[in-house]
């Protein structure tokens, strides 16, 4: 009895600290329509911000309280509205998704950089040491506090959210933001209160559970998904339900441990340790709930045409896996071993990616856990008894492919969000429970042998290389050739329409059974190729994340963008070991290219063009630009500037200078702002050419980044202020054609659009 | 610029001025594409206008930039002789410009009570906009806690206008009030249009079926392709020239 009254109090104060938490996930959901993945990241960062002022720095608790929650936490939460997620507006639910991913993996990098791994000053519970004694069990008063703050924040919600004219202004404009505007509410100013207010919740939480559970990253940040769990049973808006959904994982959580610490608890299952049990739970729990959830009923949405993706045509498809191989074959003899290696893992990663396209891409369906599906292809690949065979292989991508279609079973009901998430949570599951066990990876590492090719040796890493851009230009072929098929358009229709799918007699849960079963065995060949012996964590839940990431930034409708995801996440380890002075750098990078999808949902590739496509329109601007590289050529040449000066000097022209050109020659703007601008252009000029880069700065990795901050500032800067434009609504493409008559062009256009001609 | 921000917010209306709202030689587009190509519009104080015209002619676009959600690409709007061009539509609504969407301008996922309080942004008591609303609508006061994405159609115009009407608008700007309601309840909502048309408040009504508003209405404007075709007095509107702009004639 004694021991039951402890647990249910364990229990509940988690409970609070999770409704904590799920209520901030809640308030952003409502208030701006974005399920914000960076949620518990943000907890995370605010306990260790807290750590630093109160325990590193000694300043006094009340004081770093009022910091952390009251100024840095909340300014945090609105400039991630300001700057990244109002951008986010109308665009689709896989790019909102993916940039909240982004800011996670960001702020894991941050936090890695700024904290990385060491003995610290244990995180004490408020009023350490003193307890109170409830039915005979001593209760600290940290654990008090927690509850009485879920309390606090249960009340003060509800009565913000639903009494003041503010809160019901956030959640009017999530109905109907233009609606909003016609009454006078400011939606934009509410919505940035409810982001800040977010995050000084996560903020709270994560330093009331740091306390608990101790200073540490991924725990941390994976408060979020405990945090999901009971938000999800809350369907992300009613908030009662969300402190119900709470309190049950808390006292569930509480339970388990009891039970795992009691005599009758079997320890194993059929030879699979039960220990991970308690820390799969929330996922656990999360994937329950969200196949509970009633299903959403089909929409007719507004039809989106942000993303166009063009069908990828035989002719390109075969010359572009053609140069691949080319590429990768003729580059293998001048790389060493270890770059060779390198450039596997790449095109491994690039394989995994690959699967992304028909699910993700083609389907839209969002995953967060193709590496989970590789993983499993691995651990399959190395225990069939004839590993290493080509049936071997074939029978690891069939099983893999059934275990995709056998989870997508139960997601086929849920949609966006919920889909990612139970994806998501799907790949802990799979990393705590499967992955973890000492007998699957053992001591960590499984080893899986090389494919067996009569006259070929994939023990040899140049060999293995070539091998890899070989089988991923054939799995390319395949994927094209799906896209090509009937099932690529039915993938296609699904992402576009659900209900004009049904409505003409497709089989949509056929379709999805089929993309997720492709899908996973892509991935599975992925795992099996990836010879030798992987660890793990290779394959663990917060690899996936990055993937996914950068797939989508490449392009996730296209293979190139496949392929410039996985090369870009393997060139990114190489970057780290390259130039080590960058090793913390690449932690937060693929974060931020993330991140900056948000700024350009459309990738990185157009917006390249849609720079540089004035520049070659206008031939004063091209002389300009021309000469403007000769002058700093012929310097480095007089010896009037180093070479790296050179560098910093031509990049910054280049990228940063002469897109504006034609804007600053004969732009619209009045001529004083003109001048104006060009001054400070030639201002950022003479830094970048005139200072001793070669001597004030002593890595290269930090003359790179140097590079980067002034192009990315002085750019867009520049740009912004030369813009005149009236900003206009998007053109909706039922307006095509009502201002005048359709032009032969035109007519041209549409119809190879639609595929009618050539 | 236009960004709503940048703009300053106009001073309070004076409603002594002859003309409440004007849109003078106005354009529009989206993206490339001009929609409105230099319409000019006057509302007189105190005066029910009716816009009217085809699918496609540009009214709903009209409303859009009288409001300010929508940019002018050139031309002036003026409201009570202030020149209001490119200010954003949150400074108009609290300015007195009050404005009921096409299709339904309530907030599905609010009571009605708490739609109705979206209205005190104008300056409004809450208290007052409840009692002025449920006065005029007794229906919304038996349903006050209900969402109003559970109501009928009828009912949620109901609350849409009750929203636009306790406010005390300097102008009131209704779209399509009539579509895809029953004939009776249109009736019962133009009652109430010409019932604050009576307490001295200037409306602009745009309707595609001409008949439901030309009872109410003082002007008369009709456009189609983005232009205005023509403008007068509602009783000298010409039945002929209504039927060929909605065949697409000349």
């Amino acid at each position: 009895m004694q021991q039951l009254i402890a647990y249910t109090i364990i229990g509940l104060t988690t409970g609070a600290i999770y409704a904590v938490a799920a209520s901030g996930l809640v308030v952003t959901y409502t208030t701006s329509g974005i399920f914000n993945f960076a949620h518990g990241a943000t907890g995370m960062l605010a306990a260790f911000t807290y750590w630093q002022f109160r325990y590193a720095w000694g300043w006094p608790a009340p004081l770093a309280l009022l910091l952390v929650l009251g100024v840095i936490a909340p300014l945090f939460g609105a400039l991630v509205e300001r700057v990244v997620l109002r951008n986010l507006r109308d665009t689709a639910e896989v790019v909102k998704v993916t940039v909240t991913v982004g800011l996670t993996v960001a702020m894991i990098g941050l936090a890695t950089w700024l904290w990385p791994p060491a003995n610290r000053e244990r995180f004490k519970g408020f009023f350490d040491g003193n307890s109170v004694e409830i039915f005979g069990v001593n209760v600290s008063w940290h654990k008090l506090i927690a509850f009485g703050c879920a309390i606090a924040v249960a009340v003060g919600l509800r009565l913000v959210l639903y009494k003041t004219r503010l809160g019901i202004a956030m959640r009017a404009a999530v109905d109907d933001r233009n609606l909003a505007e016609l009454n006078g509410a400011r939606p934009g100013f509410a919505s940035m209160v409810a982001w800040a207010g977010s995050a000084s919740l996560a903020g709270l939480a994560g330093i009331l559970l740091a306390a608990e559970v101790g200073l540490n990253i991924v725990p941390l940040t994976l408060l979020v998904v405990s945090a999901y769990s009971a938000a999800i049973v809350g369907r992300l808006r009613s908030l009662p339900w969300t402190f119900v959904g709470a309190l049950i994982l808390g006292l569930l959580e509480a339970y388990t441990l009891w039970a795992n610490g009691s005599s009758w608890f079997p320890r194993e299952i059929g030879g699979f340790s039960t220990s991970g049990l308690r820390g799969a739970l929330p996922t656990i729990f999360l994937f329950v709930v969200l196949i509970a959830l009633p299903q959403a009923r089909l929409r007719a949405g507004a039809v989106r045409i942000r993303e166009r993706a063009v069908v990828p045509s035989w002719s390109m498809s075969l010359l572009g896996t053609g140069l691949l191989i080319a590429f990768v074959a003729s580059l293998v003899g001048l790389l060493t071993r270890a770059n060779t290696l390198q450039l596997s893992n790449g095109l491994v990663l690039a394989i995994a990616a690959l699967s992304l396209v028909p699910l993700t891409g083609y389907a839209g369906q969002l995953s967060l856990a193709p590496l989970t599906f590789a993983g499993l292809g691995a651990v399959i690949m190395a225990k069939l008894p004839w590993n290493g065979s080509v049936l071997a292989l074939l029978v690891t991508v069939a099983i893999v492919a059934a275990i995709g279609a056998l989870v997508a079973l139960p997601a086929l009901r849920l949609q966006g969000i919920y889909l990612a998430l139970a994806t998501g949570a799907f790949a802990i599951m799979v990393t705590v429970l499967i992955f973890n066990q000492s007998n699957v990876f053992t001591n960590g590492a499984v080893d899986v042998p090389p494919l067996q090719i009569p006259g070929l040796d994939l023990a040899d890493p140049a060999q293995k290389a070539i091998f890899l851009s070989v089988a991923f230009s054939a799995l390319a072929l395949v994927v094209v050739t799906v896209r090509r098929s009937r099932l690529g358009r039915r993938m296609v229709a699904m992402k576009d329409s659900p209900l004009a799918g049904a409505t003409v007699g497709m089989n949509l849960t056929g379709t999805k059974l089929a993309a997720f079963a492709l899908s996973a065995g892509i991935a599975a060949f992925a795992g099996a190729l990836n010879t030798g012996k992987v660890t793990a964590d290779l394959y663990s839940f917060d690899q996936s994340l990055p993937l996914v990431l950068l797939v989508v930034v490449g392009g996730v409708s296209a293979i190139s963008g496949a392929l410039f995801g996985g090369v870009l996440l393997g060139a990114n380890a190489l970057l780290a070991t390259i130039v080590p002075t960058l090793s913390n750098v690449t932690k937060v990078l693929p974060g931020l290219a993330g991140i900056s999808l948000g700024r350009n949902p459309d990738g990185a590739v157009p917006q390249i063009e849609e720079n540089f496509a004035p520049v070659g329109r206008h031939l004063p601007s091209i002389v300009i630009a021309i000469a403007g590289a000769v002058v700093l050529r012929l310097l480095t040449g007089l010896g009037v500037i180093g070479n790296w000066s050179f560098a910093v000097g031509l990049a910054v022209w280049v990228l940063a200078v002469v897109p504006n050109l034609p804007a600053l020659l004969a732009g619209s703007a009045e001529l004083g702002r003109r001048f104006a601008v060009g001054m400070g252009l030639l201002g950022v000029m003479g830094v970048a050419a005139g200072l001793d880069w070669a001597t004030l700065l002593n890595a290269s990795g930090w003359r790179l980044l140097m590079i980067v901050v002034i192009v990315a500032v002085a750019g867009p800067a520049a740009r912004s202020a030369l813009d005149t434009t009236v900003r206009t609504p998007a053109v909706s493409p039922d307006l095509i054609g009502i201002d005048r008559p359709f032009t032969p062009a035109e007519i041209l256009e549409a119809e190879r659009a639609v595929g009618a001609v050539r | 610029m236009s960004e709503s921000s940048t703009a300053s917010p106009p001073p309070t209306a004076d409603t002594t001025s002859p003309t409440i709202l004007a849109l003078r030689d106005v354009r529009a587009a989206y993206g490339s594409i001009e929609v409105l190509h230099g319409i000019t519009i006057e509302v007189p104080t105190g005066s029910v206008v009716a816009l009217l015209g085809p699918n496609g002619a540009g009214k709903t676009t009209t409303i859009s930039v009288a409001s300010g959600l929508m940019p002018v690409t050139g031309g002036a709007l003026e409201i009570a002789g202030q020149d209001v061009t490119g200010v954003g539509a949150t400074e108009l609504a609290r300015a007195g410009v009050c404005t009921v969407p096409e299709g339904r301008g309530v907030f599905p996922n609010l009571t009605i009570t708490e739609n109705l309080l979206m209205a005190s942004y104008t300056g409004v008591e809450r208290n007052e906009i409840r009692d002025l609303a449920f006065a005029r609508f007794p229906r919304l006061a038996e349903r006050r806690d209900q969402l109003a994405g559970t109501l009928s159609g009828g009912e949620q115009q109901m609350l849409a206008m009750a929203r636009a009407l306790s406010t005390d608008p300097v102008i009131l700007m209704l779209d399509e009030l009539s579509m895809g309601l029953a004939p009776k309840i249109v009736g019962q909502l133009y009652e109430q249009v010409a019932a604050i048309a009576a307490d001295g408040v200037s409306v602009l009504v745009v309707e595609q079926f001409a008949r439901s508003v030309l009872g109410v209405a003082d002007h008369a404007v009709v456009m189609a392709h983005g232009t205005v075709q023509w403008s007068g007095a509602a009783n000298d509107l010409d039945e002929d020239l209504l039927t060929s702009t909605y065949l697409g004639g000349p």
